[in-house]
């Protein structure tokens, strides 16, 4: 008999202790399974807290109310070429007034009438005058938001119960303005508004333009600089570095600067790139470069990872029949990885677009009131932009606190869609 | 034989053991007829070229053996190509020894030549070569068609020259009673006689080897035998 | 060891010619991976037009040695070669030679079949574009097809050549891993484990390849399976523990080795 014969044993496996074993083996798979069930509900319920909340705050911002007024502008006799100096001002006063039937008011009055009107309403009626010049032949209707405290109102926000010396808005005025919509010029329609004018003091007119605008062109930079010197990083180190002890300490300070916190970086382009460059405040310029310096690690670390993944037997078949290590990197191993890379590089831009900190530090909460339109145009950024408004003691700034978010979300959401469509576009190209 | 392997290199190993074997047998066959002709015709110059064909034989057989072991070491052959090899090893034994037998006829003539066969016994033995080389020459047919049912049809048909040869040994043995000095031809004629039956027998042989790579199964039952001179008694006065 | 040796049994039917031409020999070979010593004085040549096959127990130093012979070791960081390694002659190892034309003039194909993750016809297209051995479209086209033809695949293939050459059969993608060695017209072709992730079939398909392929190139083949040896090689030569226990006619280690340790590999004796 061999020693294997001999060391058979017969099992029974209708025995009880195996039975009872079995039992509790397959109770800790049922508890496996509850335990990541709960996780995920957790999460989904955390989620939709979030957006729950900044929906219920924030989707009133996405609507204004407006009056429509009709102003003739052929009666004005405004020069055609001197439209900037021209007395807007008196001209939409006088509109205005009109449209309420308050020209017979006393000043006072009909200064607490033309609150409920947004202070720049002189300006916008001449900057779509400008934009239109035909409109000078004749009449036309201009719309007019309402100033915040009546837009609250309109939206159902200031109650008209609160006792008159508790609220923003006089009974007056409240009068004045239900006339208004009696009348049928007040509507509420989409706040483009939100999107596409710059920020202003007054929440009625503050919108998001400048700060996409300066996220832009900070992500522009910050794509610019990591994504090339991160690739080349990371194929360097991969692919040409030997393996020794300075390789092996600068692979251990990427790790480590990938963790360091953003505001450290923020400081740092504060010191560098505004102390010693001498690069304008408050530029998308310096932002990209903060956020290129932060997201380079984390872009190295996926790169390589990246790299690696793809089976060396490509990288031996591309040597095997005599290519150069250049053309098996550029031919085959990195369209191989780039999949992954994008990926990598499109979520770190993600990341670096929500990053504040650094930017409060190197100025870009600025107040502008124009969009940037190149990476040196002092500007904000979308989460310093929420940072300013979240700030804001006007009450109409909390919805669009809230709106912005959204706003800033729904960039996230879509540039992850992109990630993944150019990843799938990747994969099906072989 | 469906060739067709995926390795071309191994159906021509197949097939020059094919055609080593087939060489073989044309060789054994014309051996066996030249040297029952030097016998005849007491022809010694003939036997002295039976005698040297036969070294030919010899290397061809230990030609197709070492083929056959690298065949086997390279190609480690299954089912109908191992039965192919190993058939050709035993035919090509079959075939040696049956170069064996006419050599060993052919040595005989020298003997025999002294007093010159008896033109009855000749006949006789010529008779006996006749058939047992039709045999080996319709063996060697199947052997290139790889028909189990002809090589089946052969492996019967060895009785007649089994019941040709008994009669042979009887004839000699009258002979030798008749006249003692008939005795040392007659002796050697009687070893002829029983080589050229032996021939039959490996003739046969081969019959069931080819009838066993044909089909992969032994031919069923013992073969029919009708030689009864292991019992034939000098006739009493 | 007995490389040199002109054994009795040759020339009998393995080639016609009287002389043996070697087309790669080493001398003195040694590898070691960092501190541990791979191979261990190798002397072994390869003959012209003739299939070598190199077989061993696993870790015996005979891949280490074929990766001598296209310097694909150089890709291993802790990898040092010593000795000397001659192709026509020439030192490979020697400063004067460039890599990349090496690796070209001996092409090699690898265990796992690993065809590009493109085209069929970029797959075979693409060693001759980057060597530049193409003047026009038309030709390129030829050597593709001429190239796939030798691997014995163009009529499996020729009707989507545009399709992954990811998308074929195991044997077919190991075919095609050959077609793009063959392309860039080498003088030798090294196969490392070729045939080990195919099945039988396609496994008689490539060594029958292999066969075909013996007319044209010089092949050095590295196999777990002795039965693969004596399948497609004329000569073999066995490695033991770095060592190159014996080198010699194929029918010759398969039939009457002459060392003790290569009858009781070839014998499943092994240890």
């Amino acid at each position: 008999m061999s020693a294997v014969q001999q060391n058979v044993q017969t099992v029974d496996w209708h025995s009880d202790a195996i039975k009872a074993r079995r039992k509790s083996r397959y109770a800790a798979e049922t508890r496996l399974k509850a335990y990541g069930l709960i996780a995920i509900v957790f999460a989904l319920g955390f989620l939709t807290i979030l957006i729950g909340s900044l929906t219920v705050k924030g989707y009133k911002a996405f609507e204004q109310t407006v009056v429509s007024v009709e102003i003739d502008l052929a009666t004005s006799g405004f020069d055609r070429d001197k439209l900037m100096d021209a007395n807007w001002k008196s001209l939409v006063k006088k509109a205005l007034l009109e449209v309420g039937g308050a020209e017979s008011l006393k000043k006072k009055e009909q200064k607490a009438y033309l609150d409920m009107f947004t202070d720049n309403a002189a300006y916008l009626v001449r900057d779509q005058v400008i934009a239109d010049p035909a409109r000078l032949s004749g009449k036309s209707s201009f719309v007019i938001p309402l100033s915040d405290p009546f837009d609250q109102l309109a939206k159902g926000e200031i109650s008209r119960d609160t006792p008159e010396d508790q609220r923003r808005v006089n009974d007056r005025q409240i009068a004045a303005f239900d006339q208004l919509v009696a009348k049928g010029v007040v509507s509420k329609p989409f706040n483009w508004g939100l999107i596409f004018n710059a920020d202003s003091r007054f929440p009625e007119l503050a919108g998001l333009a400048g700060a996409i605008s300066g996220s832009f062109w900070s992500i522009v930079v910050c794509f610019a600089i990591s994504f090339p010197v991160g690739i080349a990083a990371a194929i360097y180190l991969e692919e040409f570095a030997p393996k020794n002890r300075w390789t092996d300490l600068i692979e251990i300070n990427i790790n480590n600067l990938a963790a360091v916190p953003s505001v450290v970086f923020g400081l740092l382009g504060l010191a560098v790139f505004l102390g010693w460059f001498g690069l304008p405040r408050s530029a998308p310029l310096v932002g990209g470069l903060v956020l290129a310096l932060m997201t380079l690690p984390t872009l190295i670390i996926v790169t390589r990872v990246s790299l690696k993944s793809v089976p060396s037997s490509i990288r031996e078949a591309a040597l095997g029949i005599g290519a150069s290590k250049h053309e098996a990197i550029f031919h085959h191993i990195l369209p191989l990885a780039m999949p992954t890379v994008m990926t990598g590089t499109i979520i770190s831009l993600a990341r670096a677009l929500g990053e504040t900190a650094p930017l409060l530090l190197i100025g870009m909460n600025a107040f502008m009131t124009s969009t940037a339109h190149g990476v040196f145009d002092a500007s904000t950024a979308l989460p310093t932009q929420i940072y300013i408004w979240s700030d804001s003691p006007e009450r109409g700034f909390v919805s669009r606190t809230s709106a912005a978010i959204l706003v800033l979300l729904a960039f996230l959401v879509l540039m992850n869609g992109i990630a993944i469509f150019l990843r799938q576009r990747f994969e099906r190209r072989w | 034989m469906a060739s067709n392997h995926i390795y071309s290199a191994f159906d021509e190993e197949l097939k020059y053991l094919q055609s080593r074997i087939s060489e073989m047998g044309g060789l054994a066959e014309q051996m066996v007829s030249e040297a029952v002709q030097a016998l005849v015709n007491s022809n010694t110059e003939l036997a002295q070229k039976v005698i040297a064909d036969d070294a030919k034989l010899d290397s061809a057989e230990r030609e197709v053996g070492d083929k056959a072991i690298i065949v086997i070491a390279r190609r480690q052959p299954v089912a109908a190509d191992l039965r192919e090899i190993i058939g050709s090893l035993r035919i090509a034994a079959d075939l040696e020894r049956v170069g064996d037998l006419g050599k060993n006829t052919a040595k005989r003539v020298i003997a025999v030549q002294e007093n010159g066969v008896p033109r009855k016994l000749a006949r006789g033995i010529e008779h006996l070569s006749e058939l047992a080389l039709i045999q080996l020459k319709e063996v060697l047919d199947v052997y290139t068609t790889r028909s189990a049912e002809k090589a089946k049809s052969i492996r019967e048909r060895d009785e007649e020259i089994d019941a040709m040869y008994t009669s042979i040994f009887r004839e000699l043995l009258t002979y030798m009673m008749e006249d003692p000095r008939n005795i040392t031809p007659c002796t050697h004629l009687l070893f002829c006689a029983k080589n050229i039956e032996r021939i039959g027998d490996h003739a046969t042989n081969i019959a069931e080897t080819i009838y066993y790579m044909a089909t992969g199964a032994q031919p069923e039952g013992d073969r029919p035998k009708d030689d009864t001179a292991n019992s034939v008694v000098t006739p009493k006065e | 060891m007995n490389m040199m040796a002109e054994t009795t049994t040759e020339a009998k039917q393995v080639q016609p010619m009287s002389e043996p031409s070697f087309k790669m020999l080493g001398r003195n070979v040694s590898v070691h991976y960092g501190a541990k010593q791979a191979l261990f004085n190798v002397n072994l040549a390869v003959r012209q037009n003739t299939v070598t096959a190199l077989i061993g127990p696993s870790g015996c130093g005979k891949s280490t040695f074929l990766r001598c012979l296209n310097r694909m070791n150089d890709t291993i960081d802790n990898c040092r070669v010593s000795g000397e390694i001659t192709l026509d002659g020439q030192d490979i190892y020697d400063a004067a030679i460039d890599v990349v034309e090496l690796r070209a003039r001996v092409g090699m194909v690898f265990q796992k079949p690993n065809p590009f993750p493109k085209s069929i016809y970029e797959n075979v297209a693409y060693g001759p574009r980057i060597h530049g051995l193409a003047r026009s479209r038309a030709d390129l086209d030829q050597i593709v097809e001429t190239s796939l033809q030798k691997a014995g695949l163009w009529s499996e293939v020729k009707d989507r050549l545009n399709e992954p050459g990811t998308g074929l059969s195991g044997g077919q993608q190991q075919r095609l891993c050959i077609a793009r060695a063959v392309a860039v017209s080498p003088e030798v072709i090294l196969m490392d484990e070729p045939c080990s992730a195919l099945d039988p079939i396609a496994t008689a398909r490539v060594e029958e390849l292999i066969h075909e392929l013996r007319s044209n190139f010089t092949i050095v083949i590295v196999t777990h399976s002795m039965q693969q040896a004596a399948r497609v090689s004329q000569r073999t030569a066995m490695f033991h523990l770095g060592n190159l226990v014996e080198e010699n006619d194929t029918d010759k280690i398969f039939t009457n080795p002459d060392e003790q340790r290569t009858q009781d590999y070839i014998m499943g004796r092994f240890g």
